[in-house]
């Protein structure tokens, strides 16, 4: 298969990307293609443009120039999901239902009980989310991957407020996710490994 | 579809957990109802004189006063990124809040009206012209409101700027509202009003959503 088709087979590409926020180039010219069980890190150092590359591929931001895409699901909805900085978990609903929101969000086809095990909510699935610490809003943040079971995980410092457990427990996923044929674009400083990633450095 | 659904079901259901935000526009509503006959003294001739007229300005700050979290808290949390990337078209997204939100809004009003008519000793037609007009008005006030909520969205205390984008566009419903009701009661006649009314929710129906989708999308920038 010569590099063409190959990019065209990818989960995610883009080509020529460029980005400017506030009149300032972020990045420009960048291409980038992933493939299923693909995964790609990104570095550098804060505001070099980590973030405003996974909001553009997930199509939250118009890029300035080039192109992007990342294959569809089956049913024809975004093939994505993206988790950024907020949790956006509901104080009122919880753990549970919030998940199933997300779950009915995605097409209905989400288990909602492989969301809880894979972040060890399960105990918690009862709890309304304003009782939740900041790093177990990030685990139902996290659970909502496994959840919207979306081939392409687009992941803004997921490890953040983490304890280790937990970080082995992203990494777990990830791993998992990939075996499965899924891909993963993630921002990270470090503090969780994804094996044998591509890594795409920001702070040159 | 089955995510608008989805998203209907949500809407209503943090409305009914949060029930004191939901309970708040009634509140207000039915308090300054219940204030004015204490302020401008118990005389039926005021009463019967200003009361529609209360009714629908009371309707529009209560309505408003309820919209601007309606966008807010969602584009704080995340949720509106969830919603973007979710494939559910903006516009749906719009139009399945706004009708949450008049379910426990708007339309909560409307079947207190009959309550307020007897409050502020209107005549008897007005128990059923009362929530037909509100029934007809309310929807439009949400709708229009919506525009500025998504507008609005990322803006630190929004509320004040909210009323001063809003209360403007919602002039016409209030001035027809008013009307429709006034000429129903005293026998003149409303099918006029009645009929712009209708005219106005149908057309803001078929545009808000789509303004409100452009507004969304701003926000997410």
């Amino acid at each position: 298969m010569n590099p063409a088709d190959d990019a065209l087979d990818a989960l995610v590409r883009a080509r020529g990307l460029a980005c400017r926020r506030a009149g300032r180039d972020v990045f420009s010219d960048l291409s980038l293609a992933v493939d299923r069980g693909g995964a790609l890190l990104l570095r550098g150092p804060n505001g070099s443009g980590k973030s405003s590359l996974l909001r553009t591929l997930a199509g939250l931001l118009e890029p300035a120039a080039g192109e992007s895409h990342v294959a569809p699901a089956a049913d024809g909805s975004p093939g994505l999901h993206y988790v950024g900085h907020g949790d956006p978990a509901k104080p009122t609903l919880s753990v549970e239902e919030n998940l199933a929101f997300a779950a009915a969000l995605g097409g209905g086809g989400g288990d909602v009980e492989a969301g809880l095990r894979a972040f060890a909510l399960v105990r918690l699935a009862d709890t309304p989310a304003r009782y939740l610490s900041s790093g177990q809003r990030r685990r139902l943040s996290l659970a909502r991957l496994v959840v919207s079971h979306k081939a392409v995980w687009l992941l803004d410092e997921p490890g953040v407020g983490l304890d280790k457990t937990n970080r082995d427990r992203l990494q777990a996923a990830i791993a998992d996710h990939r075996r499965k044929g899924g891909a993963v674009i993630a921002a990270t400083h470090g503090d969780v490994a994804i094996a044998d990633a591509a890594v795409l450095d920001f702070g040159r | 579809m089955r995510a608008a659904a989805a998203l209907l079901a949500h809407e209503l259901r943090l409305a009914v957990r949060s029930g004191g935000e939901m309970a708040q526009g009634l509140v207000f509503f039915m308090l300054a109802l219940a204030l004015f006959p204490l302020g401008v003294g118990p005389g039926p001739v005021i009463l019967e004189r200003i009361g529609v007229g209360l009714i629908w300005v009371l309707a529009l700050f209560s309505v408003t006063l309820t919209l601007e979290r309606l966008y807010a808290e969602d584009a704080r949390d995340g949720t509106l990124d969830l919603l973007a990337t979710s494939g559910v078209a903006f516009e749906l997204v719009a139009l399945v809040k706004a009708v949450a939100h008049w379910l426990t809004s708007g339309l909560v009003l409307v079947l207190c009206s009959p309550l307020v008519v007897l409050l502020l000793g209107l005549p008897r037609e007005a128990y059923v012209a009362v929530p037909v007009v509100l029934l007809l008005g309310t929807p439009t006030l949400t709708l229009i409101g919506g525009i500025g909520a998504a507008l609005l969205v990322g803006s630190r205390r929004g509320g004040l700027l909210l009323a001063l984008i809003v209360l403007p566009l919602e002039i016409p419903v209030l001035i027809f509202g008013v009307s429709a009701i006034e000429g129903w009661v005293s026998g003149l006649g409303a099918s006029a009003q009645v009929m712009i009314l209708g005219a106005m929710l149908l057309g803001t129906l078929a545009l808000a959503p789509f303004a409100t989708a452009a507004a969304l999308r701003l926000a997410l920038e």
